[in-house]
């Protein structure tokens, strides 16, 4: 018996060592942790129950039976973060270079569909050298069997991926059609065709890091959300991500004990707005001034900066927050940063995470590479997005909120629950100089009546009154005391049953 | 006594004026410019009058709009504060003109005392103690031969025209005398076109030091003590003290009579300041009289119990004083840190912009200590770039001088100030320097002990274990209550461990974490233990924390696996991990930030709407290089330092991305 007992551990010992002590020593070398240290590092310390440790592939073509490694390039199982249930698959480069066969495939699609019959997340950690070139075929229709997994789990329970090394050609479409995707600086890439050939194609001359390192896929691309320093940062903050998101559309996003008021009142925020309505401030203060213990996870960090996304708690609980940043192009709408909110919100409305939008916006971006580039479409993406979510909706607008910018940004015309303004706000079809210049156009020579025009049209109009009026706004609030009044609002809301007509699926315009 | 008093002053000045005018039952009129709408002199004075847009030369120093004020809120009384109109002979004269007290000296002996030759002469004639040095010109080298030797060796030999260190010259014996008289004399021809030159003392091992003086109009003047302010940065103060650490009885009492002598010399009735300056040897020399209240006048109130503002409001209003030269007594040590809106990380460039955060340490008072702090500012207040860039000075009071700087350090490390760079870590450097801890200082300390400015501090292993404890007990609240959260898979629910490994400042400590409802103890692999106690929770930016029962305050932020934490002038990344994370965490490559010292980057995405500068050209720290536009607002870009511009990658017209390359520099 007890031999028995041993010659377990034995097998065990032997998977455990994935492709050997010289690959390990490599993958080292590079920077990079193991499939297994990188799982030790995400899940709680003892957690982890592996499946399918034992596998093997199949394929019988160049010389591979006599190559039969255990467990097959990938390491799959369960585990807890924070003592909640995750699913992870992890690619282990030093077994066949993390190579996809159908035995690997069948490997993240059994951890995929436990984790959508129990109700759990998926993170998917890759470094993979792509497609097993020898099983030709069966490897690809293992890819085709993840993405279809991905697809029918998409807004079910999140999947986060992480991209902790090679990502390339159709392997790339798994993470991407993930929610998050994080990426480690310098040690990672992603791109559907690699360097080589774009240099035969398109005759670019272009580095891998260049083509589709982190740098550029969180600046320029925007494929990934977040990229970190090395694997051991990445997998912590991920750690931080998961407790911010529920474990599956049915359940509401956790709650955690917190150390902070959530009666805060911050007189610092009665001086946020400057005196001067084209200077600048940082959304961000606003942010970190509502949120419990100033904790802020921002999404997407380094691209379309106009506008800001991410996680904070109040009173213990996930809110998604979306704002506008005056700091960059004065918190414009444009292309980028439409996309960017409205992939957010989306990812909000299908996980019951309420949203909470704060307003400063001058409006769309003007140009012709803009209404080229489809600036119609890709804004009414959040538009959309807004209009179709159900999930609680509190929104403060700070500043300007002109013309249909103020629309899309929550507005109580497209189901916003609370909506609330600072006294500094100005909801407006455009900025007092625009519209007296196209109101009083016959005034135009004369400066001194355009002032008085303008001067009038401020009076009337930069303010939340008028707004008010009409209840378009629900209250006027102090800026101190945003925080109070906004985690109040959101705790009215704990019950909120929003309802969408009957469809199929929805039409957004993608 | 008067009814109402008015402030031709701001910022803490006019704050500090307006508590004890307040305390005498006179009620306070602020003065203020568009910058400072919101300040916080304006938001504590019972009336505030508008005065013009925000440089002082349109607002604060222009005589007429202050008098229009006075006349308007029918003041009977102004307090100057210092700086601005204080020395100003001509707004002392309006003033009685329009039979407005003026809370300063009589206009006669601003006069006297605001010119250097005629200040000197006075104190020369009233016996008091000057630099010796022969004012009159030196015909060749043999002259300024004999009369160094009348003078006595070290002497500086200087050009009329002087200054920036060009055409001085030190001189220790007859050879160097001539030497030095030669070229001195030439190199001011070329550089002023001016060759005159004198020779003066050379006071070595310079101290600043000086006496707070009080007179009245009844002809009383009795000195206050001395402040000692040898800790300066280009000539501003930086750190006083008083007593001085270097001042015998009989010294302070030979300096605080010739002080006295001269105040009453020019019929001085006020509260004043004569300034000495004093050598290794307890030389004295007198260098100028302040016709004002000081800037670090906090520390003398600290020691002799008496409130100089009120004392000035009484003698202006021609009350005599209460007190004598015998009621003065010295009890216990004061010290200032003057809070500077400074980035001591660059070189000690202004830092304008919003306060996002301004907590000071609250103010105390027992018979072991005193917190005291003077401000002007509050948080979510902003600073501007047409002030003083110092926003507050830090009082703290003890029974003796290691006390008090004891009491300084847990100050400094308890102030938060958060959105503009500030000298906090710079400050507290000093109260750890062991030549400042020693009072072995002169006025060249700074520039002798950071010669190449200032890069933080480097903690004692001591001090370093002490932060390593206390940051394993935060860790271990803030990793309990996430194990804490919603979810979890009943019974398997996850263990916090009780051993980890906390790495700062390049060591790290293997430890365990031993808690209890107190607190913990930490038992360091090297068999020592820390007892750990505090009540901090997740999210607070400060820890108010004991090690083994001393006082330890952290500034506390967050970082992947750990926290950073501030104190003691230190700013420090501290990993608290689990040994397994730790041990994975060694294998991770050490990054080298790329160094963009010698580049310019675009720090936002804009339109290049001019370069100022070429390629080959030399620029100054400060100097403008070029302006982005960015919605329509121009951002000019400075130099942060010296350099030449080695190549421009942009020219006006480019749209530039975040980060992108402007210039780089050789």
């Amino acid at each position: 018996m007890k031999d028995i007992l041993h010659q377990l551990e034995a097998k065990r010992d032997i998977a455990r060592m994935g492709g050997g002590q010289k690959r390990i020593d490599s993958q080292h070398a590079k920077g990079k942790l193991t499939a297994r240290e990188r799982i030790e590092l995400l899940l709680d310390e003892g957690s982890f129950e592996e499946f399918d440790m034992f596998v093997t592939h199949r394929c019988t073509d160049f010389g591979m039976p006599d190559n039969k490694p255990e467990g097959d390039g990938v390491v799959t199982g369960w585990g807890t973060i924070n003592g909640r249930m995750v699913y992870v698959f992890s690619q282990d480069f030093t077994v066949l270079g993390g190579s996809v066969s159908a035995t690997h495939a069948q490997k993240i699609c059994k951890i995929m569909d436990m984790a959508m019959q129990n109700g759990a997340p998926v993170i998917g950690i890759n470094d993979s050298g792509g497609a097993r070139i020898q099983e030709g075929v069966d490897s690809l229709a293992g890819y085709g069997e993840v993405f279809q997994r991905n697809i029918m789990a998409s807004g079910v329970v999140p999947q986060i991926s992480l991209i902790m090394g090679p990502c390339a050609g159709g392997a790339v479409y798994s993470p991407a059609m993930t929610d998050f995707i994080f990426m480690v600086k310098d040690s990672s890439y992603m791109f559907v065709t690699g360097p080589d050939v774009v240099k035969t194609v398109t005759n670019e001359h272009v580095t891998a890091e260049e083509l589709g390192g982190a740098t550029t896929h969180t600046r320029k691309s925007s494929v990934a959300d977040g990229a970190f320093e090395n694997d051991v940062e990445a997998l912590a903050e991920v750690r931080r991500l998961v407790d911010f998101l529920p474990l599956h559309n049915r359940e509401a996003p956790p709650v955690r004990p917190f150390f902070d008021d959530p009666e805060r009142v911050e007189p610092s925020l009665d001086t946020l707005i400057p005196e001067n309505p084209n200077t600048p401030y940082d959304m961000k203060e606003l942010i970190l001034k509502i949120a419990d213990e100033g904790d802020f996870y921002e999404i997407q960090e380094d691209f379309a900066k106009n506008i800001i996304t991410g996680f904070i708690r109040l009173e213990g609980r996930t809110v998604g927050v979306v704002a506008n940043q005056p700091m960059v192009l004065a918190g414009v709408l444009d292309i980028d940063s439409a996309r960017k909110a409205a992939r957010f919100v989306r990812f909000c409305d299908c996980f019951e995470i309420p949203i909470l939008t704060l307003v400063d916006v001058p409006g769309f971006l003007p140009g012709t590479k803009q209404e080229y580039d489809g600036v119609i479409k890709h804004g009414a993406k959040l538009l959309y997005a807004y209009g179709e979510a159900t999930v609680p909706k509190v929104t403060v607008i700070t500043r300007k909120a002109y013309g249909g910018a103020y629309v899309v940004m929550s507005s109580k015309h497209l189901r916003g629950d609370f909506n609330y303004a600072w006294p500094t706000s100005e909801v407006a079809v455009m900025g007092a100089k625009g519209a007296t210049e196209i109101l009083y156009r016959s005034e135009l020579d004369d400066p001194e009546k355009i002032a008085a025009r303008t001067a009038e049209y401020e009076d009337r109009f930069a303010n939340p009154f008028v707004a008010a009026e009409r209840g378009f706004i629900d209250e006027v609030i102090q800026p101190r005391s945003t925080r109070r009044r906004v985690a109040r609002a959101f705790a009215a809301l704990r019950h909120k049953k929003g309802e969408m007509p009957w469809k199929k699926h929805d039409n957004i315009p993608l | 006594m008067f009814n109402k008093i008015l402030i031709a002053n701001r910022g803490e000045i006019a704050c500090r004026v307006i508590k004890t005018a307040r305390k005498m039952g006179i009620s306070t009129v602020a003065i203020y410019s568009d910058a400072d709408k919101h300040a916080l002199h304006v938001q504590m004075a019972d009336e505030a009058v508008h005065i013009g847009p925000p440089p002082a030369n349109q607002s604060y120093i222009v005589i007429d709009k202050v008098m229009a004020a006075i006349k308007e809120t029918g003041a009977q009384a102004v307090h100057p504060g210092y700086g601005f109109l204080s020395e100003n002979p001509k707004f002392a004269e309006a003033l009685e003109a329009a039979g407005v007290a003026f809370v300063g000296p009589p206009k006669g002996a601003i006069e006297a005392m605001g010119d250097k030759i005629t200040s000197k002469k006075i104190a020369q004639d009233a016996n008091v103690s000057t630099v010796p040095g022969y004012m009159g010109l030196i015909e060749d080298a043999e002259e300024a031969v004999k009369i160094s030797n009348d003078i006595g060796y070290p002497v500086m030999i200087k050009a009329s025209a002087g200054g920036g260190g060009k055409g001085m010259r030190i001189a220790w014996n007859d050879d160097e005398a001539r030497e030095g008289f030669q070229s001195s004399k030439n190199e001011a021809a070329s550089s002023f076109g001016d060759d005159r030159i004198f020779i003066e003392k050379f006071v070595t091992q310079p101290r600043h030091i000086e006496i707070q003086v009080l007179a009245d109009t009844h002809g009383n003047c009795i000195y206050l003590g001395e402040r000692e302010c040898s800790i300066q940065r280009r000539n501003q103060k930086v750190i006083e003290e008083a007593p001085s650490p270097f001042l015998d009885e009989a010294t302070r009492k030979a300096m605080g009579e010739q002080a006295c002598a001269l105040a009453q010399a020019v019929g001085y009735a006020s509260a004043g300041t004569v300034e000495f300056i004093v050598d290794g040897d307890k030389n004295f020399y007198f260098l100028e009289m302040n016709t004002r209240l000081q800037v670090e006048h906090p520390v003398t109130e600290l020691i002799t119990g008496v409130d100089l503002v009120e004392q000035m409001i009484r003698v202006a209003n021609g009350e005599p004083l209460s007190i004598t030269q015998d009621d003065v007594t010295l009890n216990g040590w004061a010290i200032e840190s003057r809070l500077y809106a400074e980035d001591p990380y660059r070189n000690f460039l202004p830092s304008i912009g919003r306060l996002t955060r301004y907590r000071p340490p609250e103010e105390a008072m027992s018979d072991a200590a005193i917190v005291r702090n003077d401000t002007g500012v509050y948080e979510g207040g902003e600073i501007s770039m047409y002030y003083d860039p110092m926003i507050a000075k830090l009082c703290t009071w003890a029974p003796d001088r290691g006390a008090a700087i004891e009491a300084m350090r847990n100050a400094l490390d308890g102030f938060e100030v958060e959105g503009i760079g500030h000298n906090l870590p710079f400050l507290s450097a000093v109260m750890d320097h062991p030549k400042f801890v020693s009072g072995d200082m002169t006025t060249a300390f700074i520039a002798e002990e950071y010669p190449e400015g200032f890069d933080g501090v480097t903690l004692p292993d001591v001090e370093i274990k002490r932060i390593a404890a206390a940051a394993a007990a935060m860790n271990r609240v803030a990793e309990i209550r996430r194990a804490r959260v919603s979810g979890r898979l009943d019974n398997h629910e996850r263990h916090v461990g009780e051993d980890w490994n906390v790495a700062l400042q390049g060591k790290d400590y293997d430890l365990r974490v031993d808690a209890d409802p107190k607190g913990a103890t930490i038992r360091f692999a090297d068999g020592t233990t820390m007892r750990v106690e505090g009540d901090w929770t997740p999210g607070d930016q400060l820890a108010r924390m004991t090690v083994d029962g001393a006082p330890l305050v952290l500034k506390v932020g967050k970082i992947t696996h750990g926290f950073r934490i501030r104190s003691r002038g230190a700013d420090l990344k501290v990993h608290v991990r689990s040994p397994r994370q730790a041990e994975l965490a060694r294998l991770m490559p050490e990054k080298v930030a790329p160094d963009t010292s010698k580049l310019l980057l675009c720090p936002m995405p804009g339109l290049i709407v001019k370069i100022d500068v070429e390629v080959g050209q030399e620029v100054q720290e400060g100097q403008a290089l070029c302006t982005v536009e960015a919605m329509k607002m121009e951002n000019i870009l400075r130099a942060e330092r010296k350099g030449t511009v080695a190549k421009i990658n942009a020219a006006p017209g480019d749209s530039l991305a975040v980060d992108e390359i402007i210039m780089e520099f050789e």
